[in-house]
């Protein structure tokens, strides 16, 4: 087989390894402890469901809270015993926040649940495997606890190679080292599944060249296979803080990169730690869930630094206690490694999914921060960037809260694998800087994300309530529509039959004058509101306005139809002069026409007056509404004109 | 117990800006070595002189801005600006230039910035190119000849009475620099004429300068124990020295015409500003390329002003007309960011 061309990476530091301390002696079994705390959400995705109550009685191996979500992650009781309470506790996070914990009183028999290893697992159906490995709630023991089933669902097509994360950079933690040197087989069989799941057309296990005896039992692992179908094969890499980044390793060992805003498998390639693959193999080829893992107890404070295979939710002080910890010597206790581990901030927090190491260390170990001294640009920060940002930039855009630039920057693109600030001279803290500009971006993105749905919701109704306004404006015009083509079809009967007409051009005109005075009335309550709306300044303004003018439209039609209601009168007028009657009659309509005439008259003046006094009070509108009440004169002087050519 | 919530990383590389600061000045060891064997004691006072001036100023400002003193005097900073001054002025500059040229370092040209890290130019340049410009006598006529060349070479109360006291004797001592000397006799004489000065030595190919040679050696050392401490990176000196030489090769391959190589890059200050002078990282380009850009900008300009410009030697100039460059340069030559399929070029814009 062709060996693996390795690639490097930008920057990284050479921290002090300090792993030969945790790797004298072999993995010891931690004891059972009274109690363990489980939180429901160990992983990535969505937190577990329980489905066990205070008082059940379970074996070792039992569902205990169910994945409630493809995205989301089963968990076990790692030993026999009985619930305890399931409440908010203290868990391991930066933020020492709570979240829901299931109890168990253990009983110390250890007594397993009935399980059950699938024969023939290499020949297997994926799908068959895929759901055993949900079943056994694997998370990907790295670091980050990503569900495994997740990532194992990927279709085959799209994945080129699979990559076994055992580089294992933070300096202090040896699990994956350690559980290499005695699992090497179980550890390979576990890649054969995953390769089974995932049709790769070659299997890299990435591991740093400072664990020569890993090395060396993976690869007489493989050598025993009887035909390594998979192209498994072993790549040492040089020893670099962070090479076991996923990012990194990656660019190690294909010298391609993951496209920014994308995953690993958008350019063909599966990530999965070495320890995942042994709880794979674990839940497959002996049935057994994930219910324990390897962890480092190391740091100056333990007298006897080692790696314990430790159940889950075993609380972080009855693990000390098994190294002979001096917690009076510890100043920090941390989980994880020295460059990306969590401050604890007691013993009492349980081990979980992700649980590495535990680092007590002494204040000689890990001083306290030096005070932070002025930049000098010095660049060491560039030179250690493995995401090849300009730290020192970032720093000035994070210290001044200049967002837009630290974004410019790609400040997301930070890992925050910490080689910068260990690097800088001047001791700036620059990752926390980091943390405080991400943390306000979130904000700002989560801040504009909410005001812009607040202004679409105010567009909309502002839509919703115009659109109203034009259905009903529509409605009302129909009507007059209607209002006025049966006036206009009565009036052409008239024409044709002129004999019944004597009666009816009164109740006509009356009809229409009274329509026209309530126009009116309308006009000048909403020529008030109108006032009223934009002394408070208020966006109805416009809306208003719109709905006088349409009021004073309206008036100007039913003027129009006074106006042909008269002519209407007139003609038949004209027609019928020879008869005396009619004549009489006529001249009493046109008496009463002239009448109300003059009365449109002065409330038109009364209009006129109430118009210089909106005229006073506001600017804008009142052009527009004295056309309106000029025109509206003019018809009615027009009309005034009908009537005396009528009375003639 | 009282565990602190520290959040990651949790451990970083022992050390301090003081340390870098010292490491520098540790280096200009061999060239301060140099000058004084080759130049007698002058550049020792000058030290001295420029020392307490700048110190005493930076404590004086730091007081003033309510800034811890003794924290902040031990980041040597002004300290190393003092030495880096002294080295740049003539060694028998009369004392009042060497304060004025210190006070307006530390004073106008770092704290009225912002203190250390915020001034955009060389602190030690600005203050160099003050007193250039405003006392031309004092930095012309002070150069001292080498010591060789003189009957009894220079005591050392000698140099104090002329630094401090009376400048009656100057004359006895001093002498035009190397780069003076080519620059103004190379329009009436040929090279080998030229060469006859007893500045230079004896050897007419390649032409040098005596003491002049050791002396930009020396810095060079210096220049590379930094570089492989890792203080700086290759790019800034390489590219500087590599456009000096290209441009003396290109434009003044003729010797009769123009001053050489082996003068543009082994007298005058070429190695201190090479190494010293423009690798200042505050006022430097930050990025790989603009590091590059940066050096290349001075390499050129140092050429420039060393050939047409009035002055015989231009580091000063040079390194403060890129300082101006130097934040525009890295808005462009941004690394590319991992995973990104191109840098980016530019300040974002604004909204």
């Amino acid at each position: 087989m062709k060996p693996i061309q390795l690639h490097d990476f930008n920057g990284g530091i050479h921290p002090n390894e300090n792993k030969i301390q945790s790797t004298t002696l072999e993995i010891l079994d931690a004891t059972i402890p009274e109690k363990l705390i489980l939180p429901i959400a160990q992983h990535i995705g969505a937190p577990s469901k329980p489905i066990v109550s205070p008082g059940d009685t379970v074996l070792k191996g039992q569902l205990i809270a169910q994945g409630e979500d493809f995205v989301s992650c089963n968990l076990h009781a790692p030993t026999s015993g009985v619930i305890g309470e399931i409440t908010h506790k203290q868990v391991p996070h930066q933020s020492t926040m709570s979240a829901l914990c299931i109890e168990i009183i253990t009983d110390g028999k250890d007594k397993w649940i009935e399980h059950q290893a699938l024969e023939n697992y290499l020949q297997a159906d994926p799908s068959k495997l895929i759901e055993k490995i949900q079943e056994a709630g694997i998370t990907g023991l790295g670091g980050a606890g990503f569900p495994t089933h997740v990532k194992a669902s990927i279709p085959a097509s799209k994945i080129d190679t699979l990559i076994i994360n055992a580089a294992e950079c933070e300096p202090y933690i040896t699990a994956d080292d350690l559980l290499m040197c005695e699992h090497a087989n179980e550890i390979i069989q576990g890649i054969e599944i995953l390769c089974r799941i995932l049709r790769p057309k070659q299997c890299i296990i990435g591991i740093e060249n400072n664990k020569p005896n890993a090395i060396e039992q993976l690869q007489n692992a493989i050598a025993v296979l009887p035909n390594n179908m998979h192209h498994i094969q072993v790549a040492a890499i040089p020893t670099k803080y962070p090479s076991g980044g996923e990012k990194q390793l990656i660019q190690i060992l294909t010298g391609h990169e993951v496209p920014n805003g994308g995953l690993p498998a958008d350019i063909g390639i599966v990530l999965q730690n070495v320890g995942t693959a042994y709880a794979i193999y674990q839940a497959i080829a002996k049935g057994e869930p994930l219910i324990s893992r390897i962890t480092t107890v190391t740091g100056d404070a333990c007298e006897q630094p080692r790696n314990f295979r430790v159940l889950l939710g075993t609380q972080v002080k009855d693990l000390l206690a098994q190294a002979n910890t001096n917690l009076k010597k510890a100043s920090r206790l941390i989980m994880g490694g020295p460059m990306m581990g969590i401050t604890l901030p007691h013993a009492d927090v349980p081990v979980v999914k992700t649980t590495n190491c535990i680092i007590a260390a002494s204040k000689h170990e890990l001083p306290n921060p030096a005070m932070e001294q002025a930049c000098i640009r010095c660049g060491m920060c560039t030179q250690a960037c493995p995401a090849q940002l300009l730290p020192q930039q970032l720093y000035w855009f994070a210290k001044s809260s200049n967002l837009d630039q630290a974004k410019a920057h790609n400040i997301g693109d930070c890992i925050e694998c910490g080689a910068c600030s260990y690097v800088c001279p001047s001791n700036i803290p620059l990752v926390q800087y980091y943390r405080f500009a991400k943390g306000e971006i979130k904000q700002a993105n989560a801040d504009k994300m909410k005001s812009d749905g607040a202004k679409k919701r105010f567009d909309t109704r502002t839509a919703r309530l115009d659109r109203e306004v034009a259905e009903k404006e529509a409605k009302r015009k129909a009507r007059a529509e209607a209002a006025a083509k049966k006036q206009a079809d009565k009036k052409a009967e008239l024409a044709k039959n002129p004999a019944p007409v004597d009666a009816t051009p009164h109740p006509d005109i009356e009809a229409l004058q009274k329509k026209l005075d309530a126009t009116k009335a309308a006009i000048e309550k909403s020529k008030i509101k109108l006032a009223e709306a934009q002394a408070a300044n208020s966006d109805k303004v416009e809306i208003l306005s719109g709905a006088l003018e349409k009021a004073q439209a309206k008036m100007k039609d039913i003027a129009l139809s006074i106006a042909q209601a008269k002519k209407a009168a007139k003609s038949p007028a004209s027609t019928s002069t020879d008869k005396d009657d009619t004549k009489s009659d006529l001249i009493e309509v046109i008496e009463g026409l002239k009448q109300k005439v003059l009365a449109a008259k002065t409330r038109m003046e009364k209009a006129q007056e109430r118009l210089d006094m909106a005229k006073e009070q506001n600017l804008d509108t009142v052009d527009a509404l004295q056309l309106g009440v000029n025109k509206q004169k003019e018809k009615l002087d027009a009309a005034q004109k009908n009537l005396e050519e009528a009375a003639q | 117990m009282n565990l602190l919530n520290i959040s990651s990383p949790h451990t970083s590389r022992s050390g301090n800006t003081g340390n870098v600061m010292r490491r520098v000045i540790l280096a200009t060891i061999p060239g301060i070595f140099a000058l004084t064997y080759f130049f007698g004691p002058g550049h020792l006072i000058q030290i001295a002189i420029a020392a307490s001036a700048c110190v005493g100023c930076e404590a004086l400002i730091l007081r003033m801005r309510n800034k811890p003193i003794l924290f902040n005097l031990l980041d040597y900073s002004a300290l190393l600006t003092a030495i880096l001054l002294a080295l740049s002025l003539p060694p028998y500059a009369p004392f009042w230039v060497t304060i004025v040229a210190s006070a307006f370092s530390i004073i106008v040209a770092k704290h009225l910035y912002g203190g250390l890290g915020q001034n955009p130019f060389n602190p030690a340049m600005v203050g160099f190119a003050l007193v250039l410009v405003s006392f031309p006598v004092a930095m012309t006529t002070s150069w001292s000849a080498p010591a060789e060349l003189l009957e009894n070479g220079i005591s050392f109360s000698q140099a104090l009475e002329l630094i401090f006291t009376s400048r009656e004797h100057i004359d006895a001592i001093t002498m035009a620099t190397p780069l003076d000397v080519y620059k103004h006799q190379v329009g009436i004489e040929t090279a080998s004429e030229i060469l006859t000065n007893p500045i230079f030595t004896d050897t007419n190919s390649p032409a040098t300068a005596i003491g002049w040679i050791w002396v930009n050696l020396a810095f060079l050392l210096g220049g590379i124990i930094m570089l492989s401490r890792g203080i700086f990176t290759w790019h800034i000196p390489v590219s500087l020295l590599a456009t000096l030489s290209l441009l003396s090769l290109f434009i003044g391959w003729d010797s009769d015409q123009y001053v050489p190589l082996s003068l543009h890059i082994l007298s005058g200050a070429t190695m201190l500003g090479a190494f010293f002078i423009a690798t200042d990282p505050v006022t430097a380009s930050t990025t790989p390329l603009g590091k590059i850009i940066y050096g290349a900008g001075i390499g050129s300009l140092i050429y420039v002003i060393r050939t047409w410009g009035s002055y015989p030697d231009a580091v000063a100039f040079a390194v403060l007309l890129m300082n101006f460059a130097a934040p525009f340069i890295d808005q462009y030559t941004q690394p590319r960011t991992y995973g990104h399929a191109k840098a980016v070029r530019g300040l974002a814009k604004k909204d």
